[in-house]
């Protein structure tokens, strides 16, 4: 069994969590760091998940592998890769590289998301630590199961609000057979209608990127298909390195320093936005670096049947996500108390009173 | 008895005065959506899972998500329990009524309200059933991918309160993986949307937290649904073992492979007779366990890929290979593995199915153990199961009527689902916990895990009158379930090993 440099310290996080709960001192949960700029900035004690790291149990057969949450992502997709796998989601790498349980915490996911599924849809199961510093363990390492309410994937973009994983069993993919990509020197209008065109039918489709003035299209699968589908649409060959560009986002739009990110349907169009645009996930994602106000970007988001977040750049104290309907954030506050009755757990980091 | 609710282990059962409920429950329904005669209630004595039966106080058979939030309005305002039920299909007993309670039915609410092709979505009550929505997609070259095989019958709503899954879902997901939005009620009369069209939502995945929750946290009365494009082409290849050892080393080699099939079942001797001798498909009935195969996408690709398939199916011991040559044999292939629970009926008056999920890799090692223990309780168990994602469902044959078979296939059906707990999979890979399974969910989980998931849903239903005394044991169940049950002076299958 693979095992990589870590060690289990449940116990010494555990009597944190005790500790602060008992003394209703919030805590901050740090993994690797790498995504300490998303979401409010919040006060509390910094408990360091990063010590407790380590691979438990990867098996390639069972598509499945096992981890603390303090493991490097960079030794995890590491070890898929000598066995041809990977994560399916594309978790980015902001930095120097974050961690298990930042992944599953921040939620964010790759180019290939719309084709492949969120972060959520890949989690099979968590050990993770509630308000009380008790060690729970919800869902599994088994792709079906349906036994006790889906807690795990409440886990996955909850900002650790909920609890401090301390593992988490993902279920892995096997790399593509083939994969090429494509671009067209076309606008996103153009793009549109090509995409539209595109998703009624069965195309092995797995990336689809407008940088503003080109579309980028990554098709994935088995050789024929992918082989067809690329002839079919013509277009100039890209490199497949552009899609490493995308996911971990390394290109200019993403050193904005205040980044809005608009999460839409597919087929909703926003109104005109000022600043600069990238248009990923078909549509679905779009990356906006514009100094207008936030109630105009949320305004169109929201018009155009979607929500936007202030990726980076917040100032402290301003919101960064959609505000929630009074109903909801009510239910979101008790499902807090629920697992948190102490309020410890990066209290404000997603909502203030959250 | 698990068909008896016991106020002592299960929940207090409130007491309400009925004149009161009935002046509000009619209130808020049509003239024809409360049925209260007992005639009318007993057609909904039971779901699936027909070895318990209760007749409930009252059926309400609303139309619209304003009428669900009268009737829930109501139960909460008098303290009146609620079960809510889709088509009855459920196979776990989720949606069991008891005597007292309200009984839910959505099964009126069965529009699809909106199919939408550009963005391959639909937008659907909860009563629709689910096969309806790949029907209504089809013109447009669509299809909803959970295909649970009472797909024909089985509803929505009841899909995602089980989070169903189906034969195509190692490839394709589970109901969680195939839908978009929920708009929810809960007991205090609150209507939300959870989720949305775009692919995530602000604040936490409640969405997700809702799916499999099997009624216990609010009613669904919308969802949106994501539609997938027809593949081109889909063949299937059966493969024959001598033995289930080999079968079951087969799966693994295909997944480590990274081929990732549509649909991977397994059937073992037992199961592949009955259902010959059911509808002649056509299987080796000397073969020990055969492996059906499906594989969809491009023509060229799959005829690759059936190659590569059958040449590791060969060389972890397949004896017999063949691959459909035309849809109508693709078609065979699968007759006898949807047809194997129907087979079972002509083996024996009952059978009971169960629902576990292990690992892959420990196929070979539970199917002896089951082997052993059917011997044990003196009952046959025929295996059929979605090897793909190790999903069994053992059938254990009985005979109802005789002196103390019931009693023993209950017993029979625990121990192995503690086996699949021993193995490190799960108790329901996709029938739900239910009634059923509630006192194995004691041996999956904590003390501290059960309040944790009771905590949960005190946050949507604090009077916990939404489907008491299901899916989430109590703590007094616990202790009890645990003082009866003799774990053979330690702990039970302690000689597999523990992952």
């Amino acid at each position: 069994m693979p095992t990589s440099t870590g060690s289990d310290r449940t116990e010494d996080l555990a009597e944190a969590v005790r500790e602060a709960a008992e003394a209703r001192r919030p805590l901050a949960i740090k993994g690797l760091g790498s995504k300490a700029f998303y979401g409010r900035s919040i006060r509390g004690t910094e408990l360091d998940v990063s010590g407790h790291a380590g691979v438990i149990d990867y098996e390639p057969s069972e598509l499945v592998i096992t981890a603390r949450a303090g493991t490097p992502l960079a030794d995890i997709e590491a070890l898929l890769a000598e066995r041809s796998q990977m994560l399916a989601f594309e978790p980015p790498d902001l930095g120097d590289g974050g961690s298990l349980g930042g992944m599953v915490a921040s939620g964010l996911a790759g180019p290939r998301r719309p084709f492949a599924g969120a972060v959520r849809d890949f989690v099979l199961g968590v050990r993770v630590l509630d308000g009380r510093g008790q060690a729970l363990r919800f869902g599994g390492t088994v792709f079906k199961n349906v036994a006790g309410f889906d807690a795990f994937r409440l886990m996955a973009g909850a900002l650790g609000c909920l609890g401090v994983l301390l593992e988490v069993s993902l279920r892995v993919s096997p790399r593509p057979e083939h994969e090429v990509s494509l671009a067209f020197e076309e606008d996103w209008k153009a793009s549109r209608a090509r995409l539209a065109e595109i998703w009624g039918a069965p195309t092995p489709l797995s990336g689809a990127f407008h940088d503003g003035e080109r579309l980028h299209l990554r098709f994935s699968g088995a050789e024929t298909a992918v082989r067809r589908t690329a002839e079919r649409l013509g277009g100039d060959p890209s490199p497949p390195s552009h899609w490493e560009d995308v996911r971990h986002m390394r290109l200019p739009i993403f050193r904005a320093p205040r980044l809005w990110r608009l999460s839409l349907p597919r087929t909703g169009e926003p109104a005109p936005l000022p600043g600069e645009q990238a248009i990923d996930w078909a549509g679905s994602q779009r990356w906006l670096s514009t100094a207008a106000p936030a109630e105009t970007i949320r305004d169109a988001a929201r018009a155009a049947g979607g929500h936007a977040s202030l990726f980076c750049g917040a100032q402290p104290g301003e919101e960064v996500f959609e505000p929630l309907p009074a109903p909801l954030f009510a239910l979101h506050r008790r499902v807090k108390r629920a697992l948190d009755p102490a309020g410890v757990f990066n209290p404000g980091r997603m909502y203030e009173g959250l | 008895m698990l068909g008896v609710f016991d106020e002592t282990l299960d929940a207090a059962f409130p007491v309400y005065d009925r004149e009161s409920l009935i002046a509000r429950l009619k209130a808020a329904l049509p003239d024809d959506g409360l049925l209260a005669a007992p005639e009318a209630l007993r057609v909904y004595e039971c779901d699936g899972l027909a070895a318990y039966r209760a007749v409930p106080a009252f059926v309400a058979l609303p139309r619209t998500s304003e009428e669900v939030r009268g009737v829930l309005l109501a139960c909460r305002d008098l303290k009146v329990p609620v079960v809510a039920r889709g088509a009855g299909t459920g196979l776990s007993g989720g949606a069991l009524p008891f005597p007292g309670c309200v009984l839910l039915s959505l099964s009126r609410m069965d529009k699809i309200l909106k199919l939408d092709p550009q963005a391959r979505t639909a937008r659907v009550q909860p009563g629709v059933r689910n096969l309806a929505i790949s029907e209504a997609a089809e013109p447009h070259g669509l299809f909803y991918a959970p295909d649970p095989s009472s797909q024909a019958a089985c509803s929505l709503g009841g899909n995602i309160a089980e989070n169903a899954g189906g034969v195509h879902c190692l490839k394709y997901g589970l109901t969680v993986n195939n839908i978009a939005a929920l708009e929810i009620v809960t007991l205090d009369g609150e209507v939300m949307e959870l989720g949305g069209e775009a692919l995530d939502t602000p604040g936490f995945d409640l969405m997700a937290l809702m799916t499999g929750s099997e009624g216990l946290l609010g009613v669904v009365t919308e969802a949106t649904v994501r539609l997938l494009p027809r593949p081109a082409c889909a063949k299937a290849l059966l493969a024959a073992f001598a033995d289930v050892r080999h079968a079951g080393e087969a799966v693994a080699r295909l997944i480590a492979a990274g081929i990732v099939p549509a649909g991977l079942e397994m059937m073992d001797q037992l199961a592949i007779q009955a259902a010959e001798t059911y509808c002649q498909a056509g299987y080796p009935t000397d073969a020990k366990a055969i492996l059906i195969c499906e594989l969809d996408g491009e023509q060229a690709d799959i005829a690759h890929e059936l190659l590569t398939v059958a040449a590791h199916f060969r060389e972890a011991g397949a004896y017999d290979v063949r691959v459909s040559r035309d849809e109508a044999e693709r078609l065979r292939f699968w007759a006898g593995r949807k047809a194997a629970f129907p087979a079972m009926g002509r083996l024996a008056p009952d059978y009971y199915c169960m629902d576990g999920t292990i690992p892959r890799g420990r196929l070979a090692d539970v199917l002896e153990e089951i082997g052993r223990l059917s011997a044990e309780h003196h009952l046959p168990v025929a295996n059929v199961f979605h090897a793909g994602d190790g999903n069994l469902h053992p059938l254990i044959l009985y005979d109802a009527a005789r002196e103390g078979q019931l009693e023993r296939s209950e017993a029979l059906g625990g121990a192995i689902l503690e086996l699949c707990v021993a193995a490190g999979g799960t108790i329901t890979g996709e029938h739900g916990v239910g009634r059923e399974k509630i006192n194995q969910m004691c041996v999956q989980f904590s003390d501290a895990e059960l309040a944790a998931f009771a905590a949960l849903k005190a946050a949507f239903d604090p009077a916990g009158l939404l489907n008491p005394g299901k899916a989430v044991p109590t703590l007094a169940r616990c202790a009890e379930f645990g003082a009866m049950h003799v774990h053979r002076g330690g702990l039970r299958f302690a000689h597999l090993d523990r992952l």
